[in-house]
């Protein structure tokens, strides 16, 4: 098996397989809500594949990211909200 | 404009995307498949080149590389000037302008997502969507999944689902019983869907399926907590953990229609050698019309041969294709929308998910473009591609508005694509 | 039933139409609105939403000054959905010779009583702390405001409606004569004075007003919450964009109040597709990358075009049409109609019911002597 993969979400350490998006990620350190919506509600991921734009977060201090369509990259640093 | 040139372009490397290239790149022409995912497959075959299982994947794939097919991946075509046959694509860091002889658009279809009560609630995904994420690593062994909507797809993700280890609590199917049997007695003339069907009612074994059946709402606090599904006759209630809904399919024709290319009834304009109505751009797959892997696969071949002035191969297909098309209309005859979905969303329910507006203050609008300019409907990230077709069904609008960027781009990007 | 005979037929439910029907409305006249499409579409739609004052001409100034302070008596009343957020303009000068021109205006505005500040190369940089290092300073219009038009039109439409006003939609005017407005099935609207309030479109229904079309591209983000505050005007606006016949391009960038930003501007003669010109949007955005280098890195949603109703001498036409007893028009406001719409529903008004206007309605008339572009 492929080395694992660390990334930092809401800075806590996640071991991830390689190959694992940062949306795969964030769902398996039991976080439902990636973030809220422009009135405040909490939003995840819905489409899987980058048309709906509800699983953004920020990454590497870049906001709006795209969970499902970035992979986890060894030492990324992912903030939900 | 400056950048590289290739015979052939294709953007979209699903099945129709992967076998029209793999045409072209057999006469020894040099094509260059364009695609925004990590690795080639589309939707369907998500995955597949890590760790796929399915058998006609592996062997397209396979054979791309065996052509060495120039594949681009991770890259968005944000826009294109069909004047000057050029197409601009972004990468997580640079932008390129590539042109091209003959441009051929393949790029799939997305779910279409329909509103009802408690709809935006974390864990309420796609169908397709919670698989593509389940592919992606996220776990799902042990917990409780709805799958609701419409189409073949659910069974496909409940079978899948199932297999990772879910408990599949239920099917709902909203298409009755009646309509699916109508649609059932037609398979014999599809061989290979039968074997198909039965398959997937195998892997299924002890799913409750209900036909006629749909999801009226998703209920919890800050996250989906509990289901209620509309079963003939009676309410089903359970608690679950996600909730799949899907309701078919819509072609992404956003690019197509940038370029020029006429649609009608929501997908692109082809004539028999897959040509749009703007020259030297073709189109193949679920763009022009949902069809499945096999229409696609068929319709990717044609448009390769056509691309490279092989009248002759591509004829020969036709027979086929048209074959195949007949049975993508009555597959979607047997799952058409029932009426009883237009009522789901009350009047506080959201519509737009990027702007979070609700149906109440959509519904006195006169059309799409009133909507988005006096409600922001449809302008956020999105750019309307999930309430557009939403807003379609639910309202009767014509939803078509496309602006440059295809995609939300890096204005960097935009600044780049610049004339000599 | 024959239709009834208004007071007032107004072509156009964009923003300088919806501000003469609540004029006219608030008076007690009967007031019809004719929409060809939807409220505010067209030029409504597709601009800026600026409320700022202006010195290119003292008509300009007190046209926009005038109509600025009735802007701020109905900011209370707007509802959320019309964001007016008053960000003040800041006129960015990049080096010393446009500070020289910081001064001009500075002094231009003081003595006309509009509140103003000059920032200096520091203060700038801690105003707005996106913007360039280096840059020489800038002149702080305190009392600019952005708005959302669309959403305003509508609501000075509700207002008027709830008046007694009618406002009917889909309807197109192809012609407005003394008579009333007249529609393509043949039928009519009667009305005792008609007004073309037709936008970029005024032309097609009375060839002979002076408008021409002059194309603009915009471009609108994701949200940035916070990543400027103020309008941000080059100085060098004045120079390239005014006062050319030629294609250009300027710094301009307003953060919305939904946290996105708006960036602008170009202006482009002799065109009316709505297509986008690749090559001057990314002129238009290479410029704003210039004064913010942080701004290329943002994520652009959309981008779109407008066009603005040109008149040769950049002010609009407000007052009876040449050939007619009673059809006049309010239109030709180029990039400054959502500024001036609420003074020009003033003037309107004022002429109608024969009153001394707050200001001289004589530079806008749509009978004097305008020099006539070559």
């Amino acid at each position: 098996m492929a080395e694992l993969v660390w990334i930092s979400i809401d800075e806590s350490p996640v071991e991830v397989e390689p190959g694992t998006t940062v949306a795969a990620a964030i769902l398996q350190s039991d976080t439902a809500g990636f973030r809220r919506s422009v009135t405040g509600e909490w939003r995840g991921p819905v489409c899987g594949m980058g048309i709906c734009f509800e699983c953004r977060v920020a990454i590497n201090g870049q906001p709006h990211r795209r969970s499902c369509q970035a992979y986890c990259e060894s030492g990324m640093v992912v903030r939900t909200k | 404009m400056t950048g590289p040139e290739y015979e052939v372009v294709i953007v979209g490397a699903g099945p129709a995307g992967i076998s029209a290239a793999c045409v072209v790149a057999e006469t020894g022409r040099d094509a260059l498949l364009i695609d925004d995912n990590p690795s080639p497959g589309g939707q369907i075959w998500r995955e597949q080149e890590r760790h796929g299982s399915n058998w006609e994947a592996a062997h397209w794939l396979r054979r791309l590389q065996l052509y060495r097919v120039e594949v681009l991946r991770g890259a968005t075509v944000i826009d294109g000037d069909p004047d000057k046959h050029a197409i601009v694509c972004e990468t997580a860091n640079s932008v390129s302008t590539i042109r091209y002889k003959k441009l051929i658009l393949a790029t799939g279809s997305r779910e279409l997502f329909l509103p009802f009560p408690g709809w935006t609630l974390p864990n309420v995904m796609g169908a397709g969507g919670l698989q593509a994420l389940v592919k992606a690593g996220m776990p799902i062994s042990g917990k409780r999944v709805v799958i609701a909507g419409s189409g073949p797809l659910l069974l496909a993700v409940g079978a899948y689902l199932k297999k990772q280890g879910a408990h599949v609590l239920a099917i709902a199917e909203q298409a009755s019983w009646a309509r699916l049997a109508r649609f059932g007695l037609g398979l014999p003339t599809q061989p290979y869907k039968l074997a198909e069907a039965v398959q997937l009612k195998r892997a299924l074994f002890r799913v409750p399926y209900h036909a006629g059946a749909w999801v009226e709402a998703a209920l919890g606090e800050t996250v989906l907590e509990r289901v209620r599904l509309s079963l003939s006759h009676r309410r089903w209630e359970a608690p679950c953990d996600y909730l799949a809904v899907g309701f078919g399919l819509v072609p992404n024709i956003e690019l197509a229609a940038t370029l020029g290319c006429k649609l009608s009834a929501g997908c692109v304009q082809v004539d028999p050698m897959q040509q749009t109505s703007a020259s030297d751009i073709l189109s193949a797959g679920e763009t022009t019309g949902i069809g499945g892997v096999e229409l696609s696969l068929m319709e990717g071949r044609i448009a390769g041969y056509s691309a490279i002035g092989d009248r002759l191969n591509a004829q020969w297909l036709f027979s086929d294709r048209e074959r195949m098309r007949r049975f993508a209309r009555r597959m979607q005859k047997a799952f058409a929308l029932r009426e009883e979905l237009r009522h789901l969303p009350l009047e506080g329910t959201l519509v737009c998910r990027c702007e979070d507006v609700s149906y109440q203050r959509i519904a006195p609008m006169p059309g799409w473009r009133a909507a988005k300019l006096h409600t922001r409907c449809g302008m956020g990230p999105c750019q309307g591609r999930v309430c557009g077709p939403a807003a379609e069904f639910l309202f009767g609008w014509h939803c078509q508005s496309t602006r440059a960027p295809v995609f939300p781009a890096r204005i960097d990007s935009l600044i780049g694509h610049k004339e000599e | 039933m024959s239709e009834p005979v208004y007071d007032v037929v107004i072509a156009g439910a964009g923003i300088v139409g919806a501000a003469c029907a609540y004029a006219c409305s608030r008076e007690g006249l009967k007031v019809a609105v004719l929409e060809r499409d939807f409220i505010g579409g067209g030029a409504t739609a597709a601009g800026m939403g600026h409320v700022v004052v202006m010195d290119d001409s003292e008509a300009q100034f007190a046209l926009t000054r005038y109509s600025q302070q009735l802007w701020q008596e109905l900011a209370s009343e707007l509802p959320a959905d019309c964001e007016y957020v008053r960000t003040g303009t800041l006129w960015v000068a990049a080096d010393e010779e446009e500070l020289i021109e910081v001064r001009r205006k500075h002094q231009f505005y003081s003595q006309r009583k509009v509140p103003s500040e000059i920032l200096d190369s520091r203060s700038l940089d801690a105003a707005e702390p996106q913007l360039r290092t280096g840059l020489a300073g800038a002149l702080f219009v305190k009392e600019d405001a952005v708005v959302y038009p669309p959403c305003v039109a509508r609501y000075l439409l509700e207002r008027s409606r709830d008046l007694g006003a009618r406002v009917l939609l889909g309807k197109e005017v192809i012609r407005l004569d003394d008579e009333g407005a007249a529609f393509e099935d043949g039928t009519m609207m009667k009305g005792a004075v008609m007004v073309n309030a037709a936008g970029a479109r005024a032309a097609s229904l009375h060839p002979d007003l002076p408008i021409v079309p002059r194309k603009g591209h915009l471009l609108i983000t994701e949200r940035y919450p916070a990543f400027v505050h103020h309008q941000l005007i080059e100085l060098g606006y004045l120079k390239s964009a005014h006062k050319s016949t030629a294609d250009s391009v300027a710094f301009n960038v307003q953060p919305r109040k939904t946290g996105q930003l708006l960036i602008g501007s170009s202006r482009q003669y002799g065109m009316d597709s709505p297509e986008v010109d690749r090559s001057i949007l990314s002129r238009m955005l290479a410029r704003a990358g210039q004064y913010i280098p942080s701004l290329p890195g943002l994520s652009a949603l959309r981008v779109w075009t407008g066009l603005r109703a040109a008149t040769p001498d950049n002010l609009p036409l407000i007052g009876r049409c040449p050939g007619y007893r009673h059809v006049f028009a309010a239109a030709g406001h180029e990039g400054l109609g959502i500024t001036t719409s609420l003074a020009t529903a003033r003037l309107l008004i004022d002429q109608l019911m024969s009153r001394a206007p707050a200001i001289s309605s004589e530079p806008y008339s749509v009978q004097r002597n305008i020099a006539v572009h070559g």
